[in-house]
C-alpha cells in the first residue's frame, strides 16, 4: 500500500521532471545564450518567489488543506509595510507590524478550518477577499505602494548579491531547505503527513489535529510575507492587485504539478523545486524567443494539460483514489 | 478765460464725481452669468476608471471633483478594480440610471466601444480619458500616444546611436491596450528611419513590475551588449529599472507615465533616463472644461467629436526642478 502510493507519486515527479529536462535539452541546442550560468541564474531568480510561495503552499497541501489567502497575504502584508515606512514608522517597526498583519491572518485562517471546521476552500477564500478588501479599505489607500528611500537599508532582502549569487534564490533555497526538513525530521512534520492521509485516524491516534492545522496556516502566513518583502524590495515597489491576480493559479500549479496531490498525504519539497523549475524553464526560453504574450499563455497552459494527460494515462485513478477525491 | 478754466475745472470734477457714484450705485451684471451656474447645478457626471488607486485615476478624480463641488454638481466614481466585466457592468447600470455627463478610462479599445455608443444614445454626453475604445465619443482626452511613442523612440536613439550596438528591447504593457497600440505605433514610426537600431526584443510585462524584472533580466543575458530599454509605463518599469541596476551595465531606459513625484525620484536617482509624462492634473483641467462645455453648449450627445491632446512634458537630469512633478499622496491628505 504504502510502496503503491509512493510510486504513483514519484512516477508525477519523474514526468515533470522529465518535462523540464527535455525542455531544457532543446531550449540549450536551440536558443543562443540559454545554456550560460548568467542565464540560468536569471532563470531560478524569475521563479524563485513563486517557489517560496510554492513551499508555504506545500506545507499546507500534504495537510489536506488549502490556502488561497497566501497571495493575498503576500501582496497585502508587503504593501503595509512599504506604506507605513514612506508614513515614517521606522523600518524595523513597520517590517514587525507587516508581519503581525500576516500572522493574524494565518491564526485566523486556522482556526476557521482547524475550530469552526469551515473547508479550507471556502474559509481561506473569503479570507482572500476580506485581506485585500480590509487592507484596501483601511490602511492602504494606494494601489501601487513605492518603496521609500529610508527603506534602502532592506532593500538588499530582494535586489543584493550574497557571494555572487541573487538574495532571492538564497531565500528559496533557505525556505525550501527549512521547510523539508521540518516536514520530515520535526515530530509535528510527520503528524501533517499523517492528517493529510487520514484525519480521523490521525486524531484517534492522539496526534493534535487542530493545533496542527492552526499551525499550518500560520507557516504559510509567515513564508507569504517572506516573500511578499523580497518581491517588494526587489522592484521597490508592490502593486496591491496581484492579490486579485492569477499568481494564486500559478502557486497551485507549481505545487500540483510537480507531484503533491490536492488529496494530501503525500510529497514533498522536492515536488515544488521541481515544478518551479518547470514553470521557469518554459518562462526564460519564451521569453528568448520573443514569444508574445497571449501566445506564451496558450503555450504554456498546453504543456502544463501535457503534463497531467501524461500522468492519468501512466497512472489511471484507481477505485481509492476516485472515492477519496481531490481537496 | 480763467472764469471758463476753473469751470471746465469744476465740469470735470463734477463729471468723475458723478461717474464714481454711479460706478459704486450698480455694478454691471454679466448676463451669462446665470446661464453658466444654471448649466451645471444638480448635474451627475459618472467616472468609471480602470481603477481607482492610482495616480492616473485618483488625480483626475481629484480634480473633477473640485470643479463638481464649486458648480454644485455630483461626481458618482464606479471603481470596476481592473475588471473590465465589471465596469461593463457599471457602464451597463449607468446608462439606466441617466448621468449627464459619462467619464469612461477603457482597459482596451474593444470591450466598451458598444456601450459607449449605447450611452450617447441614451442621452449621456461620453467623454474618453486617456485610453480610447474604438468608438469615438463626444470627446477624447488624454496623450497623444503616437507622439509619446516617438518621444521615447528618439530618447533612445539620442542613448543609443553610433558608437553603441544599437541593440533596443521594447517592453508592453498590455498589446490590446488604446494606449500600447499608439505607442508602438509611434516607436515603429521613428524605428523605420533609423536602420542603425535593432529591436532585438518586444515583450509584454502585463503592467506588473516582477514581470517586466524577470523579462528584462533574460533579455540582458541574452544580449550583454544591450544599449536601451523603451518601457511603456513607469510603474511597472520599475522593475526593468531593477533588473538594470543588478547588470550593473550602463543600460538607458525611457519611459512614460503620469509624471507622479515617483518619476522625478527615479529621474533623480538615475533609475529612468528619461520619462514622456502626460500631466495628470492638466488632464484633469482638460476633462473639466469638456464637461463644462458639453454641459454649456447644449448640443446633443455624439455631435461633437473633439479631441483634446495632452502636451508632452520631459521629466529627464536637465528639465528636473521641485515642483516638476505632482505627488498622488499629497491628494489623499
Amino acid at each position: 500500500m504504502l510502496g503503491r502510493i509512493r510510486s504513483l507519486a514519484v512516477s508525477q515527479e519523474k514526468i515533470v521532471l522529465l518535462t523540464a529536462i527535455a525542455l531544457f535539452c532543446v531550449f540549450s541546442i536551440f536558443l543562443n545564450g540559454f545554456l550560460t550560468s548568467g542565464n540560468l541564474v536569471t532563470l531560478v531568480r524569475g521563479v524563485a518567489t513563486l517557489g517560496i510561495l510554492g513551499v508555504g503552499m506545500a506545507i499546507v497541501v500534504i495537510g489536506r488543506g488549502v490556502d488561497l489567502t497566501i497571495v493575498a497575504i503576500y501582496a497585502m502584508s508587503a504593501a503595509w509595510t512599504l506604506h507605513l515606512a514612506s508614513l515614517g514608522v521606522s523600518i524595523p517597526a513597520a517590517l514587525l507590524l507587516g508581519f503581525l498583519l500576516a500572522l493574524t491572518v494565518g491564526v485566523i485562517n486556522g482556526v476557521l478550518i482547524a475550530y469552526v471546521e469551515i473547508p479550507a476552500l471556502f474559509a481561506t477564500l473569503g479570507m482572500a477577499s476580506l485581506v485585500y478588501g480590509f487592507v484596501r479599505f483601511a490602511l492602504v489607500p494606494l494601489y501601487v505602494v513605492y518603496m521609500p528611500p529610508s527603506a534602502n537599508d532592506i532593500a538588499w532582502i530582494g535586489g543584493g548579491f550574497v557571494w555572487g549569487a541573487p538574495t532571492p534564490i538564497l531565500f528559496f533555497a533557505l525556505i525550501a531547505l527549512l521547510g523539508f526538513a521540518f516536514l520530515r525530521f520535526t515530530k509535528v512534520g510527520r503528524f501533517i503527513y499523517a492528517i493529510g492521509d487520514n484525519f480521523a485516524a490521525a486524531r484517534i491516534s492522539g496526534a493534535p489535529v487542530r493545533p496542527t492545522i492552526v499551525l499550518q496556516y500560520v507557516l504559510s502566513a509567515s513564508i507569504a510575507y517572506v516573500a511578499g518583502m523580497i518581491t517588494a524590495t526587489a522592484v521597490a515597489s508592490m502593486n496591491t492587485n496581484v492579490a486579485n491576480s492569477s499568481l494564486i493559479y500559478d502557486v497551485i500549479l507549481v505545487v500540483v504539478l510537480g507531484g503533491i496531490g490536492l488529496s494530501g498525504g503525500r510529497g514533498g519539497i522536492r515536488n515544488v523545486i521541481v515544478g518551479t523549475l518547470l514553470i521557469g524553464i518554459l518562462l526564460n526560453g519564451m521569453t528568448i524567443m520573443n514569444i508574445q504574450y497571449t501566445l506564451q499563455n496558450v503555450i504554456r497552459s498546453l504543456i502544463l494539460l501535457a503534463a497531467i494527460v501524461l500522468d492519468s494515462l501512466i497512472n489511471p485513478r484507481d477505485e481509492q483514489t476516485a472515492q477519496q477525491g481531490d481537496i | 478765460m480763467r472764469k471758463r478754466n476753473i469751470a471746465a475745472a469744476l465740469g470735470f470734477v463734477f463729471a468723475l464725481t458723478g461717474m464714481t457714484v454711479h460706478a459704486m450705485a450698480d455694478g454691471i451684471d454679466d448676463p451669462r452669468r446665470a446661464d453658466y451656474f444654471k448649466a451645471f447645478a444638480g448635474k451627475t457626471i459618472a467616472f468609471v476608471p480602470v481603477t481607482m488607486g492610482i495616480d492616473l485615476t485618483e488625480g483626475w478624480a481629484s480634480v473633477m471633483k473640485k470643479q463638481a463641488d464649486r458648480l454644485g454638481m455630483k461626481l458618482e466614481i464606479r471603481d470596476p478594480h481592473f475588471s473590465a466585466d465589471a465596469g461593463a457592468q457599471a457602464i451597463t447600470s449607468l446608462i439606466a440610471e441617466k448621468p449627464d455627463v459619462l467619464v469612461v478610462h477603457n482597459p482596451d479599445v474593444q470591450s466598451y466601444a458598444r456601450l459607449l455608443k449605447r450611452a450617447e444614445e441614451a442621452g449621456i454626453h461620453v467623454i474618453q480619458i486617456n485610453m480610447r475604445s474604438n468608438y469615438n465619443s463626444d470627446v477624447y482626452v488624454g496623450a497623444d500616444w503616437i507622439g509619446i511613442g516617438e518621444g521615447e523612440a528618439q530618447g533612445i536613439i539620442d542613448k543609443c546611436g553610433a558608437g553603441t550596438s544599437g541593440k533596443v528591447a521594447v517592453l508592453q504593457g498590455q498589446p490590446t491596450s488604446g494606449s500600447d497600440s499608439g505607442m508602438m505605433k509611434g516607436v515603429e514610426n521613428v524605428f523605420t528611419k533609423h536602420p542603425e537600431i535593432k529591436m532585438v526584443a518586444n515583450l509584454a510585462g502585463e503592467w506588473d513590475a516582477t514581470k517586466a524584472h524577470s523579462i528584462v533580466s533574460t533579455v540582458i543575458q541574452q544580449n550583454p551588449d544591450l544599449c536601451g530599454v523603451v518601457g511603456f509605463w513607469d510603474v511597472m518599469d520599475l522593475g526593468a529599472a531593477a533588473a538594470i541596476k543588478e547588470s550593473g551595465k550602463p543600460i538607458a531606459l525611457v519611459t512614460s507615465g503620469g509624471g507622479e513625484q515617483m518619476a522625478c525620484d527615479n529621474v533623480a536617482k538615475g533609475a529612468f533616463d528619461k520619462e514622456i509624462a502626460y500631466q495628470v492634473m492638466d488632464q484633469g483641467r482638460d476633462l473639466n472644461d469638456m464637461i463644462a462645455t458639453v454641459l454649456e453648449s447644449g448640443l446633443p450627445p455624439g455631435s461633437l467629436k473633439a479631441v483634446v491632446y495632452s502636451p508632452q512634458l520631459i521629466i529627464s537630469k536637465e528639465t528636473l526642478r521641485p515642483g516638476l512633478c505632482w505627488s498622488a499622496s499629497e491628494l489623499k491628505k
